[in-house]
């Protein structure tokens, strides 16, 4: 199941928007060919078939709120960690076209 | 009084409340022990002895009062505190001073606990050696040459040097547990669900629980106590009342209670010292009237790849909010790059070498034509975990094993070798995949380095650690580290 | 290049499919408490949870949940009995957690339809049924402003700027089944459906359905094949978000699909963008390089089991359904067939029936509708649906003319104020002192005036030529800028020069 390529953690890398070089693609794909190479064992489970995937350790159902308004954060709080902010908005570089 | 840093968190408090000493006195007390010894242990990333002092005023002026009213506590980085900087280990969120308070935070403040400041960790919390904190390792006081365990290193090695006597800490496959076991105190990790995870910095949502760091049973109860408690802002915080911890750790009797020694969790990769110091205390509990059975839990050994598609799968989701956007680092704005650009490089070098190994493995296994094979699969496996607990739970009323495989390693033993890292949590992994409570407490040394017992226990029967742990420690007192290499 | 529409539609056969977003109309948001309401301040509306701060943790909206099963309800779907939220992984910058809190393979509605009428060449109705394939609940993106580039657009922008109050509004999102065998008139079903769903959502009282205010949104799918041949590669089409717009976005895409296709060139499968003011799209991403989106079932929530009891209490609470509540009222009303395809192809039932329900005769109801307020929205190119006013101030502004106290030409005075934002037909009455001059002595002079301007009228009147008073209304009408009641003036000249009739 394992062995992956370099290409395929340079994809991996843009899906999970890492700016990553030629020399951290090499390392990082070595290294999780052997750490896929060791959760692949997970494979060998053959008494998973057919079993209810676990996604939550407490099986509670139906939590929730009513529909009632809280009172937001003041706006200078919620701006004042922002790298850049103009105009009550959170500025960010120009966004690529093809991004939409 | 005489050092009042010596003290447990029920003497402080007891004393408090006697007028013996006053709440400014024990924080200064702390503050200055911090002071002296922080600088060659590194257990803190920020001290925020402002905010400690003026908490501890407010529990000397009658403000505030309760069982652990005036305590010192130190806080993981990875949870949020109103205005005080939180970083969670890493370059990203360096100098993000939260909006608001964790459920939890808001717990303490309202119990008069006096939070010291917030402790180092592995970034994001992934780590068993703290050596993975983007501000440099926390060292062992038990040998400053080694780690303190990881993720929450920095709580450990702060209740174990007489920093603080309380901390909290977050354990998503051993965070508390295994830093407890290698520097010899006590950490819980309560059941899923018992204690709210809002303003708990995600790692892995289905996993991360928040627990307490003590140096004793009793003090961790007490703390146990003031966080647990169903929060509304938690879809999964669990609706019920908090198990009677505080009850449990003065019962403190074991006699007629089954205890299960999990098969499974022992052998390759437990050292010899450890596994005898394990031996010696199923002994102990024998002696104490508890009957002793082998139990076979045969997915166990899948818990520790099923972690590692789980948690970093979910990491990888948790993490993307990190985007130079609203909070945190932006690295490369040039007027020139693209959004996308700058955020892959803020991300590139925002976040360090494990959490960038994890991040790629999560989108790995989440991958579409990946998902079922490796996400699918190891959600099918805690599954069969979880059967594996139920039924050994039918058997035994508590499970028990080593908590951690090895004694504190040398720092730089095992960064260059992940698989070598992970290992380190073959014990915890377990309770956090099925969601019940567990605890490491201290049974001995081995070389000279603490050795720590887990005890586990059924979804919400955490009271029952308290009472297997409370008998224990009676009969076994947490060791004190010799500190040789206080200045 | 482009093949006309008819011919089209004569060489190929259409698949179309609609995914719609609905805003639903909770107080609070999705997953927090922040407050909805359109038109605050930026980042106002925004707190731990729906700006995706470190820590913060969802909680689900009760009322979001009922509102959908209602939906789903009201399109006749299956209603799951446990389902749960997923996440949608992708990185945008109007999305906090740059993953998206959603519904995946476990929706929670499922396998409906929706009836909706079209006309026939002959201008006969026929009712097509467009089969539903799931309603699911979601959470909105925030909105964001390019800045520097050419007005608002996002190509050319040299930064751009983001505002979250929108981010975590509930947002239903309603996909149909591809709809087949609509043959010469595919942009008419996707309207009438569209159309359709928005009166379900109005009755229903979920959404304010406001397509001007994002509050609708439509992605359209259009595919060709010839007859015979398996199902052509389709298109999807965003940001449609006016009824006219689907119209035409079907209709381009038809007319563009058709030209490559002759051609014996391949569609390729891709997202387009239409853009209001040409109506037409240009091309988008290409699906067939789409991002992976890594869907897992969302960890920090808890699964969503609805009580069966609930869903059936739901099920009988449910309002009359737009298209039965027409049928009855058309029968109520006595509605002649043709009268009703008028009002249907015109897009003005609706309106007349509720414009009738609050209190109209059905002929006013029917004249406003059908002249002034038809001819006013297709001036300013909008649905009558979408005009500023509503069916209950038509009636109110009907009431005011009933009781004397408008004229019918002060009355379209009052109704062009409303359109233009003045508030209600009253406030526009006072404001612009429109209420009739029935005071018969201030309306003396007036009279008086006119007989001394016109003799030769007033002549022709008193020696018995009554038609001839036409003249004489006509110029006390300008004097009193039209505030008079022509029919008392009448009286009042034909008085004053001592003729009976
Ligand atoms: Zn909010």
């Amino acid at each position: 199941m394992a062995e992956i390529t370099r290409a395929e953690v340079a994809h991996l890398a843009r899906l999970a928007r890492l700016a990553l070089d030629d020399s951290e693609l090499d390392r990082l794909a070595s290294q999780l060919d052997v750490i896929l190479g060791a959760v692949a064992k997970i494979g060998e489970v053959s008494d998973a078939e057919g079993v209810t995937p676990m996604t939550h350790a407490v099986p509670l159902e139906n939590v929730m709120r009513p529909d009632v308004v809280v009172t937001s954060l003041p706006r200078d709080d919620v701006l004042a960690g922002a790298p850049a902010a103009e105009d009550g908005r959170f500025r960010v570089p120009r966004i690529l076209d093809d991004e939409t | 009084m005489n050092d009042l840093t010596r003290l447990t968190a029920r003497e402080i408090a007891a004393a408090i409340a006697a007028g013996e000493t006053n709440a400014v006195d024990v924080a200064q007390a702390h503050l200055d022990r911090i002071a002296k010894i922080d600088g060659q242990l590194h257990a803190f990333l920020h001290v925020d002895s402002e905010g400690a002092l003026e908490t501890a005023r407010r529990v000397d002026a009658g403000e505030i009062s309760g069982p652990l009213a005036g305590v010192p506590l130190a806080l993981k980085d990875v949870i949020v505190q109103k205005g005080v900087p939180t970083t969670v280990g890493s370059r990203i969120l360096e100098g993000w001073r939260p909006p608001y308070d964790a459920t939890v935070v808001e717990r303490l403040k309202s119990a008069g606990v006096v939070i010291l400041g917030k402790t180092n960790m592995d970034e994001f919390a992934m780590g068993s050696s703290t050596e993975h904190s983007a501000y440099g390792p926390t060292h062992n006081p038990w040998d400053l040459d080694r780690i303190p365990g990881g993720s929450g290193g920095g709580s450990s090695a702060a209740v174990a040097s007489f920093e603080a006597p309380l901390a909290i800490g977050t354990d998503t496959g051993g965070s508390i547990r295994q830093p407890a076991a290698v520097t010899g105190t006590v950490g819980v990790k309560p059941t899923y669900g018992g204690v709210s995870r809002y303003g708990l910095v995600a790692f892995s949502s289905s996993l991360d629980q928040a627990g307490p760091c003590a140096r004793t049973v009793m003090d961790a109860a007490l703390l146990h106590e003031v966080i647990a408690g169903h929060d509304p802002r938690d879809s999964t915080s669990i609706p019920s009342p908090v198990p009677p911890v505080v009850e449990a750790a003065k019962q403190a009797d074991i006699s007629g209670m089954t205890i299960g020694v999990v098969k499974e969790l022992s052998g390759e990769g437990y050292q010899p010292g450890v596994e005898q110091r394990f031996a010696e205390a199923v002994e102990t509990l024998t002696g104490l009237g508890a009957k002793v059975v082998e139990v076979s839990c045969p997915h166990f050994a899948y818990a520790l790849p099923a972690y590692y598609l789980i948690a970093p799968s979910e990491a990888s989701s948790n993490l993307a909010r990190f985007d130079s956007v609203r909070y945190g680092l932006r690295v490369g704005d040039d007027g020139d790059r693209s959004l996308e650009e700058v955020m892959s490089l803020t991300r590139a070098q925002g976040f360090g070498a494990e959490v960038k190994r994890r991040i790629i493995l999560g989108t790995y296994a989440l991958s579409s034509g990946y998902y079922d094979a490796y996400y699918g699969q190891a959600q099918k496996v805690r599954s069969l975990i979880t059967r594996d607990f139920t039924e050994a739970f039918a058997l035994a009323d508590v499970l028990v094993s080593p908590a951690a495989p090895t004694v504190a390693f040398p720092l730089g033993e095992k960064l260059s070798d992940p698989l070598a890292m992970y290992r380190q949590d073959l014990a915890t992994i377990p309770s956090n995949l099925y969601g019940g409570p567990a605890m490491s407490l201290p049974c001995g040394l081995s070389d000279g380095l603490p050795v720590g017992l887990q005890i586990m226990a059924p979804t919400m029967r955490d009271e029952l650690l308290y009472r297997v742990g409370a008998a224990f420690e009676a009969t076994m007192p947490a060791p004190v580290p010799p500190l040789d290499w206080e200045a | 290049m482009t093949v006309p529409y008819a011919e089209a539609l004569q060489e190929f056969e259409p698949v179309i499919g609609l995914e719609t977003h609905v805003e639903l109309g909770t107080a609070s948001k999705m997953f927090c408490g922040c407050d909805t309401t359109f038109g605050a301040d930026p980042n106002t509306h925004t707190c731990p949870v729906c700006l995706g701060l470190p820590g913060a943790l969802p909680v689900v909206n009760e009322k979001a949940i009922e509102s959908t099963i209602r939906i789903g309800l009201a399109l006749h779907c299956d209603i799951a009995t446990w389902c749960r939220f997923a996440r949608k992984n992708y990185f945008y910058p109007d999305m906090p957690k740059n993953f998206q809190t959603s519904q995946y393979d476990e929706p929670l509605c499922t396998d409906g339809y929706l009836d909706v009428e079209v006309s026939n060449a002959d201008g006969t109705l026929e009712t097509v049924r467009v089969p539903i394939e799931r309603v699911h609940l979601e959470e909105d993106t925030g909105k964001t402003l390019h800045v520097g580039g050419a007005t608002g657009r996002i190509h050319g922008a040299s930064h751009s700027l983001v505002d979250y109050n929108r981010a975590g509004i509930p947002l239903v999102e309603i996909v149909t089944k591809p709809v087949v065998g609509t043959k010469h008139r595919p942009a008419e079903v996707a309207k009438a459906y569209v159309a359709e769903l928005r009166d379900v959502l109005r009755g229903l009282g979920v959404s304010d359905v406001k397509m001007e205010q994002g509050s609708l949104r439509c992605d359209v799918n259009v595919s060709l094949n010839k007859p015979g041949d398996d199902w052509g590669t389709r298109s999807e089409t965003k940001n449609v978000n006016s009824l006219r717009s689907v119209e035409r976005a079907v209709r381009s895409e038809v007319e563009r699909q058709a030209a490559r296709l002759r051609q014996g060139e391949r569609i390729v499968q891709e997202t387009r963008h239409f853009h209001e003011d040409t109506g037409l799209s240009t091309s988008g991403r290409s699906k067939e390089e789409a991002t992976d989106y890594r869907y897992f079932p969302e960890p920090d929530l808890v699964p969503v089991a609805p009580d069966t009891d609930w869903v059936a209490e739901l099920k009988a609470a449910l309002p009359e359904a737009p298209s039965v509540r027409r049928r009855r009222l058309i029968e109520q009303l006595a509605l002649s067939a043709l009268d009703a395809e008028a009002m249907t192809n015109a897009g003005v039932l609706d309106l007349v029936l509720a414009t009738v329900d609050a209190g109209a005769p059905a002929a006013e109801a029917r004249n406003w509708w059908l002249g002034h307020l038809a001819q006013t929205a297709n001036s300013s190119g909008v649905e009558p649906a979408e005009l500023s006013i509503t069916p209950a101030q038509v009636a109110r502004v009907v009431g005011l003319v009933a009781g004397g106290s408008l004229t019918a030409g002060l009355a379209r005075q009052v109704v062009d104020g409303v359109l233009a934002g003045e508030g209600e037909p009253e406030a526009v009455v006072a404001t612009r002192g429109l209420a009739v001059v029935s005071d018969e002595g201030a309306l003396a002079t007036a009279v008086d005036e006119a007989i001394a301007a016109d003799a030769d009228a007033a002549d022709k009147i008193r020696a018995g030529k009554v038609q001839a008073v036409g003249a004489l209304v006509g110029r006390v009408m300008k004097a009193t800028r039209g505030q008079a009641d022509a029919s008392v003036v009448r009286r009042l000249l034909l008085e004053r020069l001592g003729v009976t009739e």
